[in-house]
């Protein structure tokens, strides 16, 4: 049977076993009229039934269907003429490579004599005897395991407690696979930071002010020198997000006040929605909204005034950035101003305080672990945004704090460094892996710096 | 207290009229108060005052005087419109959308519905006090110093310690809390709360206090404190306290009035309405037959 078909089988049964269990937890009590007598409701007992003839049989096809390739491919190489077997590794993963696709029909990349038919045919034998053994197997755990479940149903079997732990387990399960991908995604970035770091010192990469990531793939190359210094991507990228902050956190605020203590509820209703909207904005249509409608416009207002400015700007990206980020601070901000409660609101008019000292003595302070927290939302959008540098800030490294000259951010440079051809143990490719590390860190101890000053000025109001 | 009350003409008509009777049942629209709803040396006078809610007419037709230097009480069934009456007093009721309030309030002579008043002058003059204590979230110090600092009634910070005491000792807090007054007035409890709450109002110098069911929230020890606190505060102030426990109207207020759906049923003496209310409604509410 097809994997798929066994699954839809499978879910069949299921649905047939709650079926089961349901009525019978029904029928041991007398019909509904007993059913004050069953320690828990029948669905429970359906659910039961259910769990126990799909759980089981789902999770051995799930083990053999991870398995499953690694299992043949050993049998098969086991089953190989000696002389074929005999072969360093790398050969043999060819060959093997050669018989799979001759099992599969695709192309082989060598003449197919008998011994290569024959493995690719033991290879099927062994697929078809798989497919069968799973399909037998599955089916008679969900049929012995539903039955057995089946039987132990009666009025004093705690059904609900029984699923609820199930259910309890799948939810440990979902949170656990969230957190070991996180963790995962570190370590490997980790690892590879580390092979970075046995080429390049760790000094020169934190400290160094010169970002050139040519490495020579060949040793007579010119102008290989390789320079990894992640100094000037920093100040890139902090000099975009201090100017994309610049502009969201006040428009941001200021808008959030108002549509949470000005506006007409219908007002509201209208305009939060729409401000949101600037946020579902598909980033690379800021990108080129900044590249060919406002960096144009900056470098002639500042040819005007007499400035150089050049056709890529750090202001460019950074303005449109504050504007894609809008949304961030001022919806948060919005929601955390509607939650202060309405009694502080009144306690303050009461004292004859007008609305904007209620605003900035009262409702602020009360909401600003919220505000925080939007605006660190914000920047980190800021920080780990790449599209928009690409197009509108350029990729020449300049070390500089001067808004109208083109720099390059962190992410902009891990794109260009893993874009295109190249070795994969090469510094220049490691070097993504350690700015990722980097930018890591740097966003975490902002989050950490952040949480500390909210715990230490925050007005906690309930 | 009213001397006005014994000179009060006899002509209305003290018999309640056909048509009223106990529990639900609306007055009729021309319904007239019982007993004499103006005092001699009145600090607020209320002249026709109307509520709606929207359609919802939800106070009716009510004159009323508020004493200098007494404390009135406003008992009533839930929902009879007695907080939203003692609300429009310092226009709180400004903050809810949907109201709209006729007729004419003066403080002082002054109409505080008048559309060249200021509502946030107003507000300093006529304070209030909540249901729930709402501290604001700062400390003790910065809830007392609140009202002085956007007031400017400090011109240092010596000034203003000495206001934050003085307001503090008046509220009968100072010598629970003169060791921590850096602490949140959100980690007393729940009748120092209400009292900080009480000593902030009067940081202001308010001229009335209005008390929307201040001890509903607290327990019988702290309510006895702040019917203390209320009785020795009638001294300087002028207060208006809306309260669901009769017990309490007739041990704080030298006034009470009683609302029933929006109408200003009958008004008197606490001592008078206590011991012989004059109309059928009130005495059914004051004995516990309804309400």
């Amino acid at each position: 049977m097809q994997t798929p078909i066994l699954i839809l089988v499978l879910l069949g049964l299921m649905a047939f076993a709650f079926h089961l269990g349901k009525t019978r937890s029904l029928a041991t009590v007398g019909g509904r009229t007993g059913i004050r007598q069953l320690h828990s409701l029948p669905a429970y007992y359906g659910f039961y039934t259910a769990l126990w003839a799909g759980l089981p049989a789902l999770l051995i096809a799930g083990v053999w269907l991870f398995f499953e390739s690694s299992v043949i491919t050993s049998m098969v190489v086991a089953g190989l003429p000696a002389e074929l077997r005999d072969q360093p590794p790398a050969q043999l993963g060819l060959l093997v490579n050669d018989i799979t696709n001759l099992a599969n029909g695709n192309i082989v990349s060598r003449a197919v004599d008998d011994q290569l038919r024959a493995a690719a045919d033991h290879m099927n034998a062994l697929r078809g005897i798989g497919k069968t053994a799973l399909t037998a197997v599955a089916l008679c755990i969900a049929l012995g395991a539903g039955a057995l479940a089946w039987r132990t149903i009666g009025p004093r079997m705690r059904a609900r407690n029984r699923v609820e732990a199930i259910v309890n387990a799948l939810l440990i399960i979902s949170s656990l696979i969230a957190i070991l991908t996180t963790v995962g995604i570190v370590l490997s970035v980790l690892f590879e930071s580390f092979q970075f770091f046995h080429k390049i010192p760790l000094t020169d990469f934190l400290f160094g002010l010169e970002w050139s990531p040519q490495i020579a793939l060949r040793a007579d190359q010119v102008g290989a020198s390789g320079a990894f210094g992640a100094v000037p991507l920093f100040t890139g990228t902090l000099l975009i997000s201090v100017i994309a902050l610049m502009v969201a956190v006040p428009i941001g605020l200021m808008s959030a006040i108002y549509l949470a203590d000005y506006a007409s509820p219908r007002l509201r209703s209208y305009a939060k929605p729409v401000l949101e909207v600037l946020a579902g904005v598909p980033t690379v249509v800021y990108g080129f909204f900044a590249a060919l409608t406002l960096a144009p416009a900056i470098r002639g207002a500042g040819e005007a005034m007499g400035l150089s400015v050049s056709s890529e700007s750090a202001l460019a990206a950074g303005l449109v950035m504050g504007v894609m980020i809008i949304p961030f601070v001022s919806s948060l901000s919005d929601d955390v101003i509607n939650a202060v409660p309405q009694s502080l609101r009144d306690a303050s008019y009461a004292l004859g305080a007008t609305r904007s000292e209620t605003i900035r003595q009262v409702i602020l302070p009360a909401a600003l672990p919220g505000i925080m927290g939007g605006i660190l939302l914000a920047a980190s959008r800021a920080i780990g945004e790449t599209m928009i540098v690409v197009m509108a800030a350029g990729l020449s490294a300049n070390m500089t704090i001067n808004p109208l000259d083109s720099v390059t951010t962190v992410t902009v440079q891990i794109v260009t460094l893993l874009v295109g051809d190249q070795e994969f143990d090469s510094a220049k490719t490691l070097a993504a892996f350690a700015l990722g590390l980097l930018l890591f860190i740097v966003t975490l101890g902002l989050n950490i710096v952040a949480l500390h000053i909210v715990r230490k000025y925050r007005e906690q109001y309930e | 207290m009213t001397t006005a009350e014994s000179a009060a003409s006899e002509a209305e008509l003290p018999v309640p009229k056909a048509g009223v009777s106990i529990g639900s049942r609306p007055l009729d629209d021309d319904f007239k108060t019982v007993g004499n709803v103006r005092v001699n040396d009145a600090r607020m006078s209320c002249t026709d005052v109307n509520v709606f809610y929207g359609e919802k007419h939800a106070i009716k037709h009510v004159d009323l005087d508020i004493g200098k230097n007494q404390v009135i009480a406003m008992i009533g069934p839930s929902g009879c419109g007695k907080s939203t009456f003692l609300r429009c007093l310092n226009r709180m009721n400004d903050t809810i959308d949907v109201c709209r309030v006729s007729g004419a309030i003066a403080l002082d002579g002054q109409d505080i519905y008048d559309k060249k008043l200021d509502v946030v002058p107003l507000r300093a003059q006529v304070g209030m006090v909540f249901q729930k204590p709402n501290p604001f979230p700062k400390s003790i110090y910065d809830n007392i110093a609140y009202g002085p600092r956007i007031h400017g009634l400090a011109a240092s910070r010596v000034e203003l310690d000495e206001i934050v005491e003085r307001s503090l000792t008046k509220a009968g807090l100072w010598d629970e809390v003169k060791d921590r007054l850096d602490q949140p007035g959100t980690g007393l409890s729940g009748g120092q709360q209400q009292r900080l709450c009480i000593a902030r109002t009067i940081a202001v110098e308010p001229e009335v206090i209005l008390m929307d069911e201040p001890c509903s929230a607290l327990d019988p020890i702290a309510t006895a404190k702040v019917e203390e606190l209320i009785d020795e505060l009638r001294e300087n102030y002028t207060i208006a306290i809306v309260t669901h426990s009769m017990q309490q109207a007739a041990r704080v207020s030298q006034r009470t009035a009683y609302f029933h759906l929006g109408h200003l049923v009958e008004v008197g003496e606490t001592t008078e309405i206590f011991t012989n209310p004059r109309h059928k409604l009130t005495e059914d509410y004051i004995t516990g037959r309804f309400g």
